[in-house]
């Protein structure tokens, strides 16, 4: 099937196969390979993407899908590696990742949700985070991380 | 790429969708929002020929008013549609309160009202909340529409009355009853994942408070939304005390419920938790009927 879509701004089109999954397609066909694969039935998070806005599992859904649609992945999120997005720097400020595998799901979780909410409790945080799985934090430093951002992002 | 090949249509409209299937029927899935077919898929335990793919039909996708004061929800309404929507908080706080307990918000954002109670999976609670609240499905076939209610819709493990050239178009709630209080309880190991047990409960007092009519239904407790139609019974003509609750909930927990139990918690693991979540939804649900009765219904 011949599909279009826009993904960070940039529109691409592709001829595809049904079956191929959108989280597959952004890695191989586009070699957008940020979007991590973990699990690859709905469980780990690490290959959230933003559809439309909104936080879902890439692995969920079938690139044929995503035609006419937009999406965002964490390459989308900062325009080179000297100007990081606000979220982007506060992970790196208060070690939001050590092996890195699970933060482009933790990132485009987290983009709408500060968004939305501007000032988060720990535990709104914590909420938001729940879908997403990482081996290594212990997830404090993530919820610190998502915190400073959140300050960052108010200040503009 | 996990799933083994299928051809894959996008119908523009519930027609085009019906027309697909009729032609097709049993070989065709039909895919709503995805969240449990993809992963059945991802690990080919499903291995649908052709995928049918409803997401294009925003027909199908709105919240209502009904004339009676209840709620027309269509089947492709998203789950996290459901959960942030003022109209669902007012007219069915029972739905309202079991959505945030319905997997992670990013299977929200693409999760279906009608996707789920379709899959019928006896552990998520969309199904129960259907079946505790005397849902209507409204559903539409080749030879035009029907309504099935929740109590002759669900039929067993991952098993509905839905033929395969039928689609589940609407569910319909009827008005919350006067002086009614509800709660929807589940225990997870952790947030989102799926309950090792739970339950939805209503209840609806007269002026006395005294119980007119109660219902109680459980998930992870059978091979379906499991309801406990005898403990609801014994609390008719009860008021809340905590021996009528308790019974209740000794009822449900022991002889009605069947829960299978699994690695993460054993059958009798599995009625405790019924009991004591029984017992606090239970309480909660008379302190919100009583609540309501002291503003006037």
């Amino acid at each position: 099937m011949n599909i279009s879509l826009t993904v960070n701004g940039e529109t691409y089109e592709r001829e595809v196969e049904p079956r191929m999954l959108l989280s597959d397609f952004l890695r191989h066909e586009l070699g957008l390979t940020g979007t991590h694969v973990g699990c690859e039935h709905g469980v780990c998070g690490a290959c959230t993407i933003l559809f439309d806005g909104d936080p879902v599992r890439s692995c969920l859904m079938f690139a044929v899908q995503a035609n006419g649609h937009e999406v965002m992945t964490v390459e989308g999120l900062a325009e080179d590696m000297d100007d990081l997005h606000p979220l982007q720097e506060a992970f790196w400020e208060t070690h939001g990742l050590q092996c890195g595998f699970c933060t482009p799901g933790f990132l485009l979780t987290l983009l709408p949700f500060l968004e939305e909410n501007a000032d988060p409790s720990e535990d709104e945080i914590r909420e938001a985070i729940s879908g997403n799985l990482c081996r290594c934090t212990g997830y404090q430093h993530i919820v610190d991380s998502a915190r400073l951002a959140a300050e960052k992002m108010r200040e503009g | 790429m996990k799933p083994p090949p299928f051809e894959y249509q996008a119908p523009d409209s519930l027609e085009g969708a019906l027309a697909i299937l009729a032609e097709h029927g049993d070989e065709a899935k039909v895919l709503a929002g995805g969240q449990s077919l993809i992963p059945a898929m991802n690990f080919r335990v499903a291995q649908p020929t052709l995928l049918v793919d409803l997401n294009g039909l925003a027909e199908l996708s709105y919240i209502r008013q009904a004339d009676d004061g209840g709620l027309l929800i269509g089947a492709m309404t998203r789950q996290r549609q459901l959960e942030l929507d003022e109209l669902v908080a007012e007219s069915a706080p029972l739905l309202h309160e079991a959505m945030p307990h319905i997997a992670h918000p990013q299977i929200r954002n693409r999760g279906t009202l009608g996707g789920s109670l379709v899959h019928a999976d006896p552990a998520s609670e969309l199904p129960v909340v259907a079946l505790a609240r005397g849902a209507t499905m409204r559903v539409r076939g080749p030879d035009g529409e029907r309504e099935v209610p929740a109590e002759s819709f669900f039929l067993g493990m991952f098993t509905t009355d839905l033929q395969p050239e039928e689609i589940l178009v609407e569910v319909a709630l009827p008005p919350m009853p006067a002086n009614a209080g509800w709660s929807f309880k589940e225990v997870s190991r952790r947030r989102g994942d799926y309950a090792m047990m739970g339950v939805g409960t209503l209840v609806t007092l007269d002026e006395k408070g005294v119980c007119q009519q109660a219902s109680l239904v459980y998930l992870n407790a059978g091979d379906g939304p499991v309801a406990a139609p005898q403990a609801a019974e014994a609390l008719q003509g009860e008021k809340q005390t905590p021996e009528a609750v308790e019974a209740a909930a000794v009822k449900a927990a022991e002889d009605e419920i069947e829960p299978f139990g699994n690695v993460h918690a054993s059958v009798e693991y599995q009625r405790h938790l019924a009991r004591v979540l029984t017992r606090q939804a239970l309480e909660t649900a008379f302190e919100r009927a009583a609540a309501s009765l002291k503003n006037g219904g």
